[in-house]
């Protein structure tokens, strides 16, 4: 199989590609986050599961910045996200700086959120060509590559509403990578798909990890965590209740919070 | 659980042939709306005081292609500028600033409340409150006073004369009052766009003005053409007001001029509608055009379509 990923970041590599410190999060007075720590290594794939509500979509929000972290430092492949770190003292970055913080984090969401006006191949030539501002010809040639990896080659001239879910979240993820991401953000992706279309999806992911990006992935598909997955993240009530192995903490939970979710969903 | 059949069993049953439902309402609607329609027709052709002849030999003097042409001028002019500050209204009105969001409402409260007849005349008068328009660094007058000291703080300044000739001060009015309807229209399109598309965009590491150009404003189009569309068929019919500025080359003018000259003032009136109707048929056009362009990737119904399909299926099927 050929290397789906790209690793364009130049720098040193980080230790970690995604560490979060102590974040928090409130919506006015709701606090969401209340405190996350967490480490995802280079080419990991963590899953992170848990009840709805339980912060792991916001907290995966937080890593690209969608959200603002309210305490706590969230760095991603070794930079602060959001904030510029000087004499002591946080600077907020510039829409401007916080866009090219976001080229390197690709994300799926639940919705797809393709862009109707726009047909299959152009959504996937679009941050390419208007952010990275790369030359068409190059830029037509990767997408369709890339399309044709996630097995829609023949789909490139079709618009959004012509697609059935599954092609959509397929395009969408082949949109994401056409900015060679470093790491990719999995907001459940298969949640609004009809259950014979989750499997296709699944299976571009799978290949996606296979090829070494790193991914998180907020999921309730536990079979794709136990299969693929390199970590595994419980969430509940805006804290990590419990993460480790995923065969094994699926198998064996030890917290009676985590046994209880998981004798529903399994 | 039915019973299974043997498929050799099963004959295909023979085609529904029945008496359809009949409408004896829309009959009788439609004759009497017929008899009236030839009524009219018969008055068009009959009554002598619409001098066919007349109307005819007139409604295309030079003067009158003159005002169609300043007419038309008028009415894209004005159109343009209305949405560009339409625009500009409209994400000033959607900013996180309470000034910029404050100064967009106080702009389309004013100019939603005034009359364009009224804001065309005020226009045309605007050289008594200033002699001449100068440009250059705010207040410099007031500071000067209050330290003492001489500074010139203008730059360039023009007569109000020649700045303001009738054109401008119409077009300013029709453009100006233009805008604050566009603000609010083009306002409901941005907000009828998915928030999840901004993400999007935004997860791609996309600016915010691309994020507009690229992904919102394509979008919203396709909610803000319509109205857009009625606006600038209003704008044409507007540009009538602008003889009270007065900018006397437009076409209502023009034709209200020959008719009160030569004392035939109706014909020139129903010159007039053939006009603005002809006018108003190609503007329909080209909004049919620029409409389907808009709606690309949602589907192929146009939105007679989809009303027809709603009121069938509200009748039930038919």
């Amino acid at each position: 199989m050929t290397d789906l990923t790209k690793n364009a970041d130049a720098g040193a590599p980080a230790e970690f590609m995604v560490e979060a410190e102590d974040v928090h999060k409130s919506f006015g007075r709701v606090e969401v986050l209340k405190g996350i720590d967490l480490q995802v290594k280079p080419g990991e794939v963590m899953c992170v599961v848990g009840p709805s509500g339980s912060g792991k979509s916001t907290f995966l929000r937080c890593v690209n910045h969608l959200e603002k972290i309210n305490s706590g430092r969230l760095w991603v492949n070794g930079r602060l996200m959001g904030y510029r770190e000087k004499n002591g003292r946080l600077y907020e970055l510039r829409d401007r700086e916080v866009a090219a913080q976001r080229r390197d984090i690709g994300m799926v969401f639940q919705r797809f959120n393709l862009f109707p006006h726009m047909t299959a191949l152009e959504n996937v030539m679009e941050a390419p060509l208007r952010v990275k501002r790369r030359p068409k010809a190059e830029v037509r040639t990767r997408a369709e590559e890339l399309l044709e990896r996630v097995g829609l080659a023949d789909r490139m001239g079709n618009y959004p509403s012509q697609l059935s879910g599954g092609q959509q979240q397929r395009v969408a993820i082949a949109r994401a990578l056409a900015m060679d991401p470093a790491l990719m953000l999995f907001d459940e992706p298969t949640s609004a798909l009809d259950p014979e279309l989750v499997g296709e999806v699944l299976t571009v992911m799978q290949q996606l990890a296979a090829d070494g990006m790193t991914m998180m992935v907020v999921t309730h598909e536990m079979g794709f965590a136990r299969e693929v997955g390199d970590s595994l993240v419980f969430m509940d009530g805006g804290v990590i209740v419990e993460q480790g192995d995923p065969r094994e903490v699926l198998a064996d939970p030890s917290h009676p919070r985590t046994r209880e979710f998981f004798s529903k969903v399994l | 659980m039915a019973p299974q059949q043997e498929p050799a069993e099963r004959v295909r049953p023979e085609t529904i042939k029945a008496v359809p439902v009949r409408h004896p309402g829309r009959w009788v609607t439609a004759a009497v709306l017929l008899v009236l329609a030839a009524q009219f027709v018969h008055m068009l052709v009959t009554n002598p005081a619409f001098q066919w002849a007349y109307v005819v030999d007139n409604a295309f003097r030079p003067p009158v292609i003159e005002g169609v042409r300043t007419s038309l001028i008028l009415m894209v002019l004005a159109m343009i500028i209305g949405v560009v500050l339409g625009i500009v209204l409209a994400v000033m009105r959607l900013s996180d600033n309470p000034i910029l969001r404050g100064v967009s409402w106080l702009y389309i409260w004013v100019f939603r409340a005034l009359p364009r007849l009224v804001l065309a005349i005020l226009f045309g008068n605007m050289g008594v409150l200033y002699a001449e328009f100068s440009f250059g660094l705010p207040f410099t007058e007031q500071f000067a006073d209050l330290l003492g000291v001489d500074i010139n703080g203008t730059l360039f300044s023009v007569d109000a004369t020649t700045l303001l000739t009738g054109f401008m001060a119409g077009l300013l009015a029709l453009a100006l009052s233009e805008a604050a309807y566009m603000a609010e229209i083009v306002r409901a399109g941005l907000l009828s766009v998915d928030p999840g598309q901004t993400e999007a965009a935004a997860a791609l590491g996309m600016s915010k003005l691309q994020i507009t150009r690229r992904i919102v404003l394509p979008q919203a189009m396709r909610v803000i053409l319509p109205p857009t569309g009625s606006e600038t068929i209003v704008m044409l019919k507007d540009t009538s007001l602008v003889a009270y500025v007065p900018v006397t080359n437009e076409l209502f003018f023009q034709l209200q001029a020959i008719g009160n000259r030569e004392f035939q003032p109706f014909p020139m009136l129903v010159a007039a509608c053939l006009w603005y109707l002809a006018l108003t048929s190609v503007l329909l056009v080209g909004q049919y055009f620029l409409e389907k362009r808009f709606s690309r990737g949602t589907g192929e119904q146009s939105g007679a379509n989809r009303a027809k399909t709603r009121l069938r299926i509200m009748k039930g099927a038919q």
